[in-house]
């Protein structure tokens, strides 16, 4: 069912996905590193597959992915791993699909990472959102399941959501393979740094708190001037994250 | 130091802050998640669908109509199951055996006698049985599994079951690991990752093989068709033997809830966790790609494994059929010492031999049962020879070998009852091994079963054979 040439368009060479090589399991020599992350139920194994031409089997209901599936594809000469992470709901706890998750995001660094959300629900898939573009600078948002937004009427303005978010927006609906083209295009803009991210940091937290999270962030910057991410760190280190900890002890973060 | 000085520095810090940090920060998140929102989301006035998903989850999970519907769902599956896999059975096995098993017969002709016996009688026969007998009913159970799976229906399921398995001290997520199960118990096993609390987590572990699984299915239908279903006039038997397949399955479902509820007592006390379940919107699945991704995917991947494990367990079977100490067989030296044990069970030695030789999978339980019968109980005019796997024409021909092997209602009773509860396969229970690392709990996981097994057995042949 998921030949190469579904029909004339996916053929044609100004369609930008006639670039797109499925490459399958074949993810040896790879240039970029991309992961998959998102809330629950939002269609990041349907993405997966339709970028790698697996078929990592998708299921209605959360939970279906509990481990890392990784595939490959290529796209204008560079080669991608691409890995399907579980979906989770938050970041901040500790159940071992979560931190499969976390754990990805913090110590794998890949080059890009494509967060899933359902368009009909937004607002609670920013949640997890704004938690990941704590950790990574690189990301896209994959604002999937538009048909369904469609069918019950929501309207979405990308470009705003972009700008508040300060990562770039691609709107897809994956089980119909709409909008691909587009996100594999964003994706190799943000791997290879045509397009540069300023994520939304978190802002409404009381004024005591921030002061402390910029404190401990300055001082984990002195100690490992190249950890990207030093602000989740600093938030995790004061929500008493056993596992951060421990990383800081054995300095985990300084490998690049 | 460097590092001690920013641990100091944070310790400080948190308790400058005080309680509440994660909590403050949840709350910024979702302020900052509701502004943006706000920024970019536009809903217009029509919310049709939404309500058409609100009145469908309050018939389908309601206190009333909540059971019955999951109950019916099952029993529509299964029933399509049993009708629809009766057919190409019959023609897969006319096929492979009828047709394929005297021409590969020929053509070793010229092999020793021990070669073409082991190869053609051991391995082929095992394989093809495996294939005539499981590829129906799973190209039928697992396209249907997976159009509920698509449309949503399972977090529906684990929603109504969410207050039975808190009472019984377990996850409420442990009802979308039990539904894995019934399609592969390494499958469920690996699900277990969603719940987070490791006592939660060891429970649905332990409990998953309750759960019937693909390769247990077939045995259960097989043995209902014969045994239960020739009880009622042949008008009624699908029906009747899809009830007394119901009957087994909610049967495991109300093990999984005791054992559990028995666990949370004694070795893996503690507070039961709370959790949030979104309940998906329904989505229209994508038949065709489900038909199709679910045959590729599952049937022909559990079928790949069947067949892997049932090649060597075939060569097995032919092996201890033929290899004598003293003037018996080995099989037959087994069956005998196993059978006094067996009979205690309302079973009997052939099909305690037949779950040792199945360990590997259960898949083929029935063909090596029904081998190991017509061996010891020497019925003439059937099979080929010592360890000769084969099929007959006819499911009531099936029937007739197991009645002249001493088979009763009983019998088919206790081994619906043993298929459920018996040790996992030996994937599962490497499976269990790698998820939990440990011994202990792998070897409770293995043994727990397979002890309930043996108690229930031996009850309902004690009463049985006292009322009878």
């Amino acid at each position: 069912m998921q030949t190469l040439t579904n029909s004339a368009c996916e053929g044609c060479d100004l369609n930008q996905a006639s670039n797109l090589k499925k490459l399958g399991v074949n993810i040896n020599n790879n240039d970029f590193v991309v992961a998959l992350a998102g809330n629950p139920n939002t269609g990041k194994s349907t993405v997966f597959n339709a970028l790698t031409g697996l078929r990592q089997h998708t299921g209605n209901w959360p939970g279906k992915t509990v481990t890392r599936a990784e595939g490959g594809y290529s796209y204008n000469d560079k080669k991608y791993k691409l890995v399907d992470l579980p979906g989770t709901y938050s970041l901040l706890s500790t159940s071992q699909d979560e931190e499969i998750a976390r754990n990805f995001i913090l110590f794998g660094k890949p080059d890009v990472t494509i967060i899933v959300v359902d368009a009909s629900r937004l607002e609670r898939n920013l949640n997890l959102v704004l938690q990941i573009l704590e950790i990574t600078d690189k990301a896209v948002l994959c604002l999937n399941l538009m048909d369904e937004a469609k069918r019950l009427d929501i309207e979405i303005n990308e470009r705003t959501l972009a700008k508040d978010l300060g990562i770039p927006v691609v709107p897809t609906s994956a089980r119909f393979k709409e909008g691909i083209p587009e996100l594999l295009n964003t994706v190799h803009q943000v791997a290879s740094g045509e397009i540069i991210c300023k994520p939304h940091r978190i802002k409404s937290v009381p004024k005591k708190i921030n002061k402390a999270i910029e404190k401990l962030r300055l001082e984990i910057e002195k100690a490992f001037p190249n950890v990207p991410n030093s602000r989740w760190i600093a938030l995790r280190l004061l929500d008493g994250d056993q596992r951060i900890i421990e990383a800081i002890k054995t300095g985990e973060f300084i490998t690049e | 130091m460097k590092t001690n000085k920013i641990l100091n520095t944070s310790n400080d810090l948190r308790w400058k802050i005080g309680e509440g940090f994660h909590d403050k920060l949840t709350e910024g998140i979702y302020a900052d998640a509701a502004n943006i929102a706000q920024n970019s989301v536009h809903k217009k006035g029509n919310k049709k669908r939404f309500r058409f998903d609100r009145s469908l989850d309050k018939i389908v999970t309601s206190r009333l109509w909540g059971f019955p519907i999951m109950i019916a769902i099952l029993s529509i599956v299964l029933w399509l199951t049993i009708i629809g896999a009766n057919y190409p059975s019959g023609l897969l096995a006319d096929l492979l055996i009828g047709n394929a098993y005297p021409w590969l017969k020929s053509i070793t002709e010229s092999f020793p006698w021990w070669l073409s016996g082991f190869l053609v009688d051991g391995v082929y026969l095992a394989l093809a049985w495996v294939i005539a007998v499981m590829l129906p009913p799973m190209a039928i159970f697992f396209p249907l599994f997976t159009l509920l799976e698509d449309f949503g229906y399972l977090p529906r399921v684990a929603f109504n079951l969410d207050h039975l398995f808190k009472k019984s001290g377990a996850h409420g997520k442990q009802a979308l690991t039990m539904s894995m199960g019934f399609g592969c118990n390494a499958a469920g096993v690996i699900a277990t990752r969603i719940i987070d609390s490791p006592r939660e987590r060891l429970i649905a572990i332990i409990t998953n093989n309750f759960s019937l699984c693909n390769g247990r299915w077939p045995t259960q239908i097989l043995i209902a068709s014969i045994f239960i279903g020739a009880l009622v006039p042949q008008s009624f038997a699908g029906a009747i033997s899809t009830l007394a397949v119901i009957g087994i399955a909610l049967l495991g479902i109300a093990f999984t809830f005791l054992v559990s509820l028995f666990l949370s007592k004694t070795m893996l006390k503690g507070e039961v966790s709370s959790f949030t379940l979104e309940l998906p919107p329904y989505r229209p699945p994508r038949f065709w790609k489900t038909i199709y991704t679910s045959i590729i995917d599952r049937t022909l991947i559990v079928l790949w494994r069947a067949c892997l494990f049932a090649a060597p367990a075939g060569a097995v079977i032919w092996l201890i059929s033929n290899v004598t100490i003293g003037d018996s067989n080995i099989a037959n030296w087994m069956i005998l010492h196993l059978d006094g044990f067996g009979l205690l069970l309302g079973l009997n030695g052939v099909i305690l031999l037949a779950y040792i030789v199945a360990i590997p999978a259960n898949e083929i339980v029935i063909p090596t049962i029904l081998m190991l019968t017509v061996m010891s109980a020497s019925i003439a005019g059937v099979g080929e020879g010592n360890g000769v796997m084969f099929e007959l024409e006819s499911v009531s021909a099936t029937g007739d070998i197991l009645k002249a092997g001493g088979w009763t209602l009983l019998t088919a009773v206790n081994i619906m009852l043993f298929s459920l509860l018996h040790n996992p396969c030996s994937t599962t229970i490497y499976t269990i091994y790698k998820e939990t690392k440990s011994i202990k709990w792998t070897t409770v996981a293995s043994v727990l079963p397979i002890i309930l097994g043996f108690i229930v057995c031996f009850i309902v042949a004690q009463v049985w054979r006292i009322l009878a």
